[in-house]
């Protein structure tokens, strides 16, 4: 019997191929939706997380203002100056390398080329904190940081752009309003956080950038490199003292600015785009809803529609539980199918968007069953019950349905 | 052919049927007694409203009366759950509504299939039925035909051959004619009176068409809820 009322399900969904088509695109988006949204959060954060990590374990890094993340505040706080950078590292010990950085987005002209791209105005301590290696050329001089020359190290995609495979070594490139001299070429990288391309990136001298980008002595930016097996805690306390001091925080003041090492940065960043995920997921929770509801609408429409259908069967001598089994098999078939399907959907989705934000792609077990299980029970409910009211008709009642 | 003293078919004693209640309570059928032999082919006439079609109901067991005795093949209809009517429509009563009521976008063959699926056959016994069935009506070729693509005749035929498959006793037309023109009713009432006499099936048909009464053998008359008269005659010759 159960064979019967299969035979009878499957012959009803390949019969009405566009109402059964129509029934499950509801559940199909819906459940696509929400596995894509919390899979791909999942996946940045992940992502987050390791390129945080491969910076180095023994990497902090100070901005101005009270915390990094959302909601930074930094307008009011003061910058750093170049002598905060020689303090850290002549005062506190058992550190490797203290950079000063501040940045600018500028227009690169090379030739007939140009490129947007990032210059960073820091001293050669930058190539050390950074983790850089020199694929070819020099790091700046002492004279070229004394007295502020116009001269450069180019990261690879900005040689890719503007020089092609040439040699970029002794070539002038333009940034903003000044040329200056290419002196050096970074060794590649690869990919950074979020498809962000850690080779895009120019390094000029500080004094260079401070006169001729920004224009003032501000430094945004301190990057500082621990000596291996340093004690982290301490040292951050150690600097966090020296600089209370140096900007002359009285005891009951807050810092107005912030010390964090790369696993507290990588925590407010995993935290910010855990936020990113479940407002995602919620929107896309909606969506399931709204595709809940067209697969209630469409269920109950075409049950209602098949009353007389009903009557005709339980006139030729269908028992009233035959009738409804065979609607309840229709009802888990299709959303059963509309499920599978959304499934596939995000899985696909996910694996093309992951491929081409270069995130890694994790799968979450758990909301695809949830949203498989929410998407097949509402269509189960909503196909049975008015099913149930039919069926539960005088068979002349029913055939009297128009 | 009534002569025998056999048991009868079915038999009607003191049926009535009441709708609703209290003051709106409308009374259908007020105590009908009536007996049909095995192989008889009644016509039921009467106006509207005069209770034929809830007899025919109640006689195809689609409905219950309110008070009396049903009696089919000396089974009490009216004690009968839900279920057991339908298994009893199952397998000893056909029914052709004036209306057709074929399954849209389903061939006719699979049409005709369909009460055989309930009764659990195998497929190939429910093709060769309804192959044969369809033969019977006069419409092999048009097997795969769905309702949509074939003439309100044809459809009756679709709906007379799904009928007649499980072989029943009983084939219970209500108003088998109303929905098509006097060319294709005369046919469709042929084919009836053919059913009648060499499948020997037992024919009860409801109809105010007193054109097409004449191919019974039996006719009889409702007015008011109540037999008013019941006249055997003589079965026109087709």
């Amino acid at each position: 019997m159960l064979m019967n009322a299969l035979l009878l399900a499957l012959r009803e969904i390949r019969r009405n191929l566009m109402r059964s088509f129509l029934t499950i695109l509801g559940i199909v988006i819906g459940v696509a939706a929400v596995i894509t949204m919390v899979t791909l959060g999942n996946g940045a954060t992940r992502m987050v997380a390791e390129q945080i990590s491969s910076l180095g374990s023994n990497l902090l890094i100070m901005r101005p203002g009270q915390r990094l993340g959302p909601g930074r505040d930094e307008a009011g706080a003061p910058k750093f100056r170049v002598a905060d950078a020689e303090a850290i590292k002549s005062q506190v010990s058992a550190l490797q390398a203290v950079a000063p950085v501040v940045g600018s987005s500028v227009t690169l002209v090379a030739g007939n080329e140009n490129w947007s791209s990032t210059v960073s105005g820091t001293t050669n301590a930058y190539f050390i904190t950074g983790n850089w290696k020199l694929a070819a050329g020099r790091q700046f001089s002492d004279e070229d940081e004394k007295v502020g020359r116009a001269v450069c190290v180019i990261g690879n995609t900005v040689r890719d752009k503007l020089f092609g495979h040439q040699n970029p070594l002794g070539a002038e490139l333009r940034i903003k309003n000044f040329s200056c001299e290419i002196i050096g070429l970074l060794a590649s990288k690869g990919q950074g956080a979020m498809g962000m391309d850690q080779d895009d990136v120019v390094v000029i001298p500080l004094l260079t950038a401070q006169r001729r980008l920004t224009g003032n002595q501000d430094v945004a930016t301190l990057m500082i490199s621990m000596q291996d097996g340093a004690d982290t805690s301490r040292v951050m306390a150690q600097i966090r003292q020296l600089m209370r001091e140096r900007r002359k925080l009285a005891e009951n003041d807050d810092d107005n600015f912030n010390l964090m090492d790369t696993k507290q940065i990588a925590q407010a960043l995993s935290g910010t785009i855990g936020t990113m995920t479940a407002l995602l997921g919620a929107v896309a929770a909606v969506s399931l809803l709204v595709g809940g509801i067209g697969i209630m609408n469409i269920m109950l429409v075409s049950v209602t529609e098949r009353t007389r259908e009903i009557g005709i069967r339980l006139a030729i001598g269908a028992l009233e539980h035959e009738v409804l089994l065979q609607f309840l098999i229709e009802a888990v078939a299709l959303s059963a199918l509309g499920g599978v399907v959304g499934i596939l959907l995000a899985l696909l989705t996910c694996l093309g968007l992951s491929a081409l934000m270069h995130m890694p792609f994790m799968f979450d077990p758990g909301i695809n069953l949830l949203a498989f299980a929410f998407s097949a029970a509402i269509g189960v409910v909503f196909g049975y019950m008015p099913a149930r009211r039919a069926a539960s008709l005088d068979p002349i009642e029913a055939l009297r349905h128009e | 052919m009534n002569s025998a003293p056999a048991a009868p078919l079915i038999e009607f004693q003191g049926i009535t049927k009441t709708y609703g209640q209290g003051q709106a309570a409308f009374q259908a059928l007020s105590g009908v007694d009536l007996s049909i032999q095995q192989g008889e082919f009644l016509a039921v006439m009467g106006p509207s409203g005069s209770g034929k079609s809830t007899a025919m109901n109640i006689l195809g067991c689609l409905d219950t009366p309110s008070t009396g005795t049903y009696l089919f093949q000396g089974v009490h209809v009216e004690d009968l759950d839900r279920n057991q009517r339908a298994l009893l429509r199952r397998h000893y009563l056909g029914f052709v509504f004036q209306g057709f009521n074929l399954l849209a976008r389903t061939s006719a063959q699979e049409n005709v299939e369909l009460p055989l699926l309930y009764r659990g056959e195998s497929p190939a016994a429910r093709h060769q039925a309804a192959l044969d069935a369809l033969a019977l009506v006069g419409l092999s070729g048009w097997e795969h035909h769905t309702p949509a693509e074939l003439s309100g005749g044809q459809q009756q035929r679709v709906a007379i051959a799904r009928a007649i498959v499980t072989r029943p006793l009983v084939l219970l037309a209500d108003e088998p004619t109303g929905n098509l023109d006097s060319k294709r009713s005369h046919e469709i009432m042929e084919l009836l009176v053919r059913l009648n006499q060499e499948q020997g099936i037992t024919v009860l048909m409801v109809t105010h068409e007193p054109d097409m009464a004449t191919y019974a053998s039996r006719i009889v008359h409702f007015v008011d809820g109540q037999v008013a008269s019941d006249d055997a005659q003589e079965a026109r010759p087709c």
